[in-house]
């Protein structure tokens, strides 16, 4: 089996588009939430997100090229670009044809359903643009991934809500251990920031009207995002030899269901993932130093990951660094899970703890070492990303330091 | 601007050509327009003439290319049929 690092990291973020914005904004628990601008508001109640401001389209892609590609593609792409120039990786035509591209992906071209939906029964309109369905359909970012860089190896889409971005790193982790493919393109996008998707959101009520507050008690729901994060994921044996830079050791990844709730979330199911990859890592939990949470800001999630950590950890717990990262970035759904281990990776790289930002007061039941609002230097050998999906669905990525 | 004018100056700027450079005769294919490109093409005409032009891409019709409409006179006939029949 092939030990697994990534070499590279893409990020279009609500914080920014570089490496540099992106850490800079997590380290000093800068958030990007704010009165949404990217569409109309007068028909909403929850009117803050962290949106990705002043991307414009026709910078990064030819006429053509922009008019097939939703912004949830438009954001993987970008990623997935940045991703390889900062891999400093030479893709040839034999690279090409066994590198895996794996995107994950919630919700699909949300911005074309709604502004197609919208012409149909709103403008009564007899026909939609031909390309809705091409612009939509929830595997078109893998697609346009691996057709602008020409990766013609095994590529598709996860789609596991919260936690498609993990499902998506961990499977082609996998697929590189087990010498599959020599170099996977991997992570997640989402752009869901429309009048129609926030309507739904609101009606379940997990919405929060100020902002995300991880883990503290006056947490008030959950603030949606957007963007992508992509990672090169290759063989170490591979990249030392060409001298690449390398963030981090992908060592374990575990997957579980609860079977329990379509929308709570059950400790049981979070900590058998959490056990699943410190099995597949074959590490201890006493050997963990850092938890990326999944950390949504509801009132629920927090309290029962809180619990599963405690199940997981035991008495370490209270030695255990946890924060989240959506007070800074929202929830990016699809993306979140690929935000978050490109934060867990870049901890390990700096050997310092993003903080968990819009912290105000302790939980009683979310008794954890949340690492409240500043960074913290810290010795970091091994670090756990979790990401508790809607459906029940978990992912957990092992990461060590390189 | 008649019929024809509109299809070509569509056609023109839906594919980046020059519009001098589309004759009655000429190719959709050979000017650089794929399938897609003809679906929105013929979205663009449906919504500036406002008609329904039926596209049924049958390989029995269009042999070679797998496109009904395949050249801009064949297209700008089509659309002009369409158009009279609406009005009459």
């Amino acid at each position: 089996m092939n030990r697994v690092v990534i070499t590279g990291i893409g990020v279009v973020s609500p914080v920014g588009r570089t490496l540099d914005e992106f850490w800079s904004a997590l380290i000093e628990a800068r958030s990007s939430i704010g009165p949404i601008t990217i569409v109309p508001t007068e028909r909403l109640s929850a009117r803050i997100a962290a949106q990705v401001l002043d991307f414009n389209p026709r910078a990064h892609f030819e006429p053509k090229q922009a008019s097939l590609l939703d912004r949830f593609a438009q954001f993987a792409v970008f990623a997935a670009r940045a991703a390889v120039r900062d891999a400093g990786l030479q893709i040839d035509e034999a690279l090409a044809l066994e590198t895996a591209t794996i995107v994950g992906n919630a919700a699909g071209g949300q911005g074309t359903v709604d502004e197609s939906y919208f012409k149909l029964y709103g403008q009564n309109s007899s026909r939609v643009h031909p390309l809705t369905i091409p612009r939509w359909m929830v595997n078109a970012a893998a697609s346009h991934v691996s057709m602008d860089l020409g990766l013609k190896g095994p590529t598709f889409t996860t789609a596991s809500a919260c936690a498609s971005g993990t499902h998506a790193i961990g499977q082609a982790f996998h697929m590189v251990r087990l010498g599959q493919v020599p170099v996977a393109l991997a992570g997640g996008s989402e752009a869901c920031i429309t009048v129609g998707t926030i309507k739904c959101w609101e009606a379940l009520r997990v919405l929060s009207s100020d902002t995300c507050r991880p883990f503290s008690r006056n947490r008030s729901g959950l603030v949606l995002g957007e963007g992508a994060s992509m990672v090169v994921l290759e063989g170490r044996d591979r990249a030392l030899a060409r001298g690449a830079r390398v963030y981090a050791e992908l060592l374990g990844f575990g997957m579980s269901a609860d079977a329990f709730d379509i929308t709570a979330a059950d400790p049981d199911g979070g900590a058998r993932a959490m056990r699943a990859a410190l099995r597949d890592a074959r590490a201890n939990p006493e050997g963990v130093d850092y938890v990326n949470a999944h950390g949504t800001g509801t009132a629920l999630n927090d309290r029962v990951e809180a619990i599963a950590l405690r199940q997981v950890f035991g008495p370490h717990c209270d030695r255990l660094a946890v924060s989240s990262n959506k007070g800074v970035l929202g929830h990016g759904l699809g993306a979140a899970g690929a935000f978050e281990l490109a934060a867990t990776a870049l901890a390990l790289h700096t050997q310092t703890i993003p903080p968990t930002a819009n912290f105000d007061e302790a939980d009683p039941e979310c008794l954890l070492d949340v690492v409240p609002n500043v960074a913290r230097a810290a010795k970091l050998q091994t670090a756990m990303s979790n990401s508790f999906a809607f459906g029940g669905l978990n992912a957990v990525l092992v990461l060590g330091r390189a | 601007m008649n019929v024809e004018d509109e299809v070509r100056s569509t056609i023109a700027r839906a594919l980046n050509v020059p519009i001098d450079q589309l004759t009655a005769e000429t190719q959709l294919q050979d000017i650089g327009a794929n399938s897609l490109d003809v679906v929105e093409i013929i979205f663009d005409l449906e919504e500036k003439f406002d008609i329904t032009i039926p596209a049924q891409i049958s390989a029995q019709q269009a042999p070679r290319h797998g496109l009904e409409y395949d050249t801009v006179g064949a297209v700008a006939q089509a659309i002009k049929g369409l158009v009279d029949a609406k009005h009459s």
